[in-house]
């Protein structure tokens, strides 16, 4: 048994050590806001803030969660749920199943730096997939997030 | 999840009995957040299939076709309420199941829209004009003096009735078969930029894609499939397997030969996906390697190069090429190499199936749900009225999920065990054991005269066609994958277009925009050579090709308009600004294509610094007959840049010893966010009727790049993907 803190509610979950957060989260605990698409850390699908930092829960044996702070797509940070709605007015997402990777890997970008500049947005959405090709409203979303935050 | 959890298996449809009000809201639509409603204490009016008008005034109204990301609940469902004059807000959107009642489902080929968009203006007019006889019925006044507006109903003296209080006495009228359409000037949503309805719920994690279906007492499944395509198992050991905790079973999958048959294999049942994979890692199969054994894609490359090297079988032929080429002042010919690509969905394959005495129950990412109800029906050796397919939320399908395949592999898993399960794809599964896009060679020889004017063009092609999977050892082009090169729109007297052999060695698919792909960057790259021949400005040179205004010979009953693809050409160039002076190693390019009726053009400007090229703009324009919904129309053109881009530098698929090489995202990668340029899009506006959107933007984009890097550093690339340069 270990106990998993997620969008600030503790989880007693039957694990494996070894398997990784993602299957946790999805199978077990039963949030499917996080994604699988590649399984190797490759695609950012899968991301998760842990301690505000967005990582690959498909790379991280669950045991590596234990006592951190995690929050999912689903939970509630203020910048995620700023940037939510910068994605609904810029009408983000395609299909979407990329999004709340890019969602959180966004909201860990903002979280660490308030102002990115455009290199700051490359480099860390340069993580995530997105096959449809919403990147460029994917940007968009982001700086219109920033602005909203720095307007109050 | 609740609402996947708690679907009772006495809410499925049986045969299509919606007679009853609140049907429609069956098992499926469950899956989807917006439209879980409760329709028990409302009166409902269902004037057709695809609405339902409840007395509360909440109106929800039914897509057809599966959402993969082109926004088709949203584009369809707003033509409904737009002439019904229901207000967008209180609309829901129910998923339709796969069920022939709903007219063809297949959502393919770019035409979701343009087949339905017709049918779908006439089933809320129908409605409309119910609830304005049901008012005029209320205040027995005539119809004519009544009009709908914003989800009322006004008559002349200035009384109004909400749609939801009119429910109960049009429910005893009859449904008009003649109806009046809307003036189009008087669109509220049709032709505007619409947020989808679903943006919301793809923002927080809500919307169930197949991935997230649950099921009570689910089971999870990975499979382990033959490395070489249509090989079969020997014999396995599932005693390592069997270890793994969490491994609940395995069992054999057979191999079904047909077209969306699964490639059977050893399935490994588990309490979750983790053990399912680990357990499938651990299992030990002999194989069969089969037929395909010795593919080697490099060495196919060579041979159907060789063959389009040589006369091949004449599919169209005007005037004498041999001729034109003798007279000309110049000839010049040229190949290209395209190879096969995998459409790569975020969301791999996967499916849920329940599978009980004599019937079964899907959640499935299917773009084709009746195909897909057929297969399960037909495995299972039971009636389609006892197979319910449930589409959910496709994470991307770009054709993938035409093919149910992996559908019938749950069915399979789940009569195995006697529970329900979901089969779930990893990467590696998805991109070693797809439907492949075609690999082809292709060689073009043009002749000009002494004024730069094209006298010839031959154009000759091999590559496996997409008919081998429906015929096995088909071995030339389909009549309508040739097309896609014969009929290209250039005035030109004399051309000719010849077939090579082609036997296909993988499972041949489609994928976005088909085998435009190919076509459509020989024919791009070939007119830009020969207008450098000629010692012509490529725009000025395209124009010419494409010559008169005239309608061009169609196989269907939509016109080919030349001065509809002149048009937006030379849009793409003026919002480029064409010929301006760009920086030190940039340059553009350009590229126009007609494909799946709807006509496109790209600018692309590229530097080429270092011999590392960067995609800075990409301006394109779409000219699809009247634009339904703008927002959706302007995010297909902006994905199909970035898809055409991934093929461009990176799409590569290959083939040794029979088994696909790219395994994941590290060797079969794609464009971030990084290398993203500026995408500028217009849509042309008219009033014609709609067509394609979905995928006719893609095949522009791939030559209009390369021919954008000739112009900046006088280097050709005739050959994908461009990574193989080093050029990224």
């Amino acid at each position: 048994m270990v106990t998993l803190k997620i969008n600030g509610k503790e989880h007693q979950v039957d694990a494996a050590e070894d398997m990784p957060l993602l299957w946790v989260i999805r199978d077990i605990i039963g949030f499917t806001g996080t994604k699988f698409g590649c399984g190797k850390g490759l695609c950012g699908a899968c991301m998760v803030l842990m301690d505000g930092n967005a990582i690959n829960s498909c790379q991280l044996p669950v045991s590596l969660a234990v006592g951190k702070e995690l929050i999912t797509v689903e939970g509630e940070q203020e910048n995620l749920q700023r940037l939510q709605k910068s994605w609904e007015k810029f009408n983000v997402p395609q299909c979407g199943f990329c999004q709340s990777g890019q969602l959180i890997t966004a909201t860990a970008l903002l979280t660490s730096k308030a102002n990115p500049t455009e290199e700051d947005i490359h480099n860390a959405m340069g993580r995530n997939i997105c096959r449809c090709g919403t990147y460029q409203r994917i940007k968009n979303a982001i700086n219109h997030s920033v602005e909203l935050k720095n307007k109050g | 999840m609740k609402d996947v959890q708690n679907v009772s298996r006495r809410s499925f449809i049986k045969g299509i009995g919606l007679a009853s009000g609140g049907l429609i809201i069956a098992s499926g639509a469950s899956l989807f957040n917006s439209c879980s409603v409760e329709t028990k204490e409302l009166i409902a009016f269902n004037p057709n299939l695809f609405v339902q008008l409840n007395s509360d005034g909440s109106l929800i109204l039914v897509a057809s076709r599966s959402e993969m990301g082109q926004g088709v609940r949203t584009s369809l469902t707003s033509v409904i309420a737009d002439e019904m004059e229901a207000d967008w807000d209180r609309v829901r959107i129910s998923q339709a199941v796969g069920d022939v009642n709903y007219g063809d489902q297949n959502t393919d080929g770019s035409k979701s829209v343009r087949l339905l968009y017709e049918e779908m203006r006439k089933i809320g007019a129908a409605t409309k004009a119910v609830l304005i006889a049901a008012a005029a019925k209320k205040w027995e006044i005539a119809a004519e003096d009544c009009h709908a507006e914003n989800h009322f109903i006004f008559n002349t003296q200035g009384d109004k009735i909400a749609f939801g209080d009119l429910v109960e006495i049009a429910k005893t009228l009859e449904v008009p078969e003649e109806v009046q359409l809307k003036d189009p000037k008087d669109f509220k949503y049709i032709g505007k930029y619409l947020t989808s309805k679903d943006v919301k719920n793809l923002a927080n994690g809500s919307a169930v894609f197949g991935l997230d279906a649950r099921l009570e007492g689910m089971k999870f499944a990975a499979v382990k499939r033959c490395p070489v395509a249509f090989g079969k198992v020997v014999s396995f050991d599932k005693t390592a397997a069997l270890k793994i905790a969490g491994v609940i079973d395995v069992v054999e999958i057979p191999m079904i030969i047909k077209p969306f048959g699964p490639l059977g294999g050893v399935a490994v049942v588990a309490t979750n996906t983790w053990a399912a994979f680990k357990g499938r890692d651990a299992l030990e199969v002999v194989w069969d390697l089969g037929d395909n054994k010795a593919y080697d894609s490099e060495k196919y490359m060579e041979e159907i190069t060789a063959n389009v090297h040589k006369k091949g079988a004449v599919v169209k032929s005007l005037g004498d090429v041999d001729q034109a080429f003798e007279k000309a002042s110049k000839t010049i010919e040229s190949s290209y190499q395209l190879p096969h690509l995998v459409h790569a969905p975020m969301e791999v394959p996967n499916a849920v199936a329940w599978v009980t005495e004599g019937s079964c129950e899907i959640w499935a990412p299917a773009q084709e749900p009746q195909r897909t109800r057929t297969e399960v029906s037909d495995f299972l050796e039971i009636s389609e009225d006892n197979v319910t397919v449930n589409v959910t939320f496709l994470g991307g399908g770009f054709g993938r999920k035409s093919k149910p395949d992996y559908v019938v592999e749950a069915a399979a898993i789940s009569k195995a065990i006697n529970a329900p399960v979901q089969v779930v794809w990893t990467r590696e599964d998805d991109i070693q054991h797809s439907y492949y896009h075609t690999v082809a060679s292709q060689y073009m020889k043009g002749g000009l005269d002494e004024n730069g004017k094209v006298t010839g063009w031959l154009h000759r092609f091999a590559f496996p066609s997409i008919g081998s999977t429906f015929s096995p050892g088909a071995d030339e082009p389909a009549s309508w994958e040739a097309a896609s090169a014969a009929n290209v729109p250039f005035e030109i007297p004399n051309m000719q277009f010849e077939t090579g052999k082609a036997p296909a060695h993988v499972r041949i698919g489609w994928l976005r925009s088909v085998i435009n792909i190919p076509h459509g960057f020989a024919i791009n790259v070939f007119a830009d050579e020969l207008a450098h021949e000629a010692g012509i400005d490529p725009l000025e040179f395209r124009l010419n090709l494409i010559g008169s205004d005239r309608i061009e010979e169609t196989q269907n009953d939509y016109k080919y308009d030349t001065a509809r693809l002149k048009h937006v050409l030379k849009t793409a160039a003026k919002n480029a600004e064409w010929g301006k002076e760009l920086p030190e190693g940039h340059a553009m390019g350009l590229a126009v294509h007609y494909s799946f009726l709807s006509y496109v053009a790209s600018v692309v400007e590229v530097s080429v610094i270092n011999d590392k090229v960067k995609v800075h703009n990409i301006h394109s324009v779409i000219d699809c007959g009247l634009a339904v919904n703008k927002n959706t129309i302007t995010a297909q053109m902006e994905g199909a840049a970035i898809f055409g881009m991934s093929l461009a530098f990176y799409g590569k698929i290959t083939a040794k010893d029979g088994a696909i090489e790219q395994s994941n995202f590290h060797d079969y990668q794609m464009i971030r966010m990084p290398q993203v340029p500026n995408i500028h899009v217009e849509i042309v506006e008219n009033s014609e009727r709609p067509t394609g959107v979905g995928e006719p933007g893609v095949p522009v984009i791939a030559p209009a790049i390369v021919n954008a890097i000739f112009k900046a550093s006088g280097k050709r690339y005739k050959n994908l993907p461009l990574m193989d340069y080093k050029l990224v």
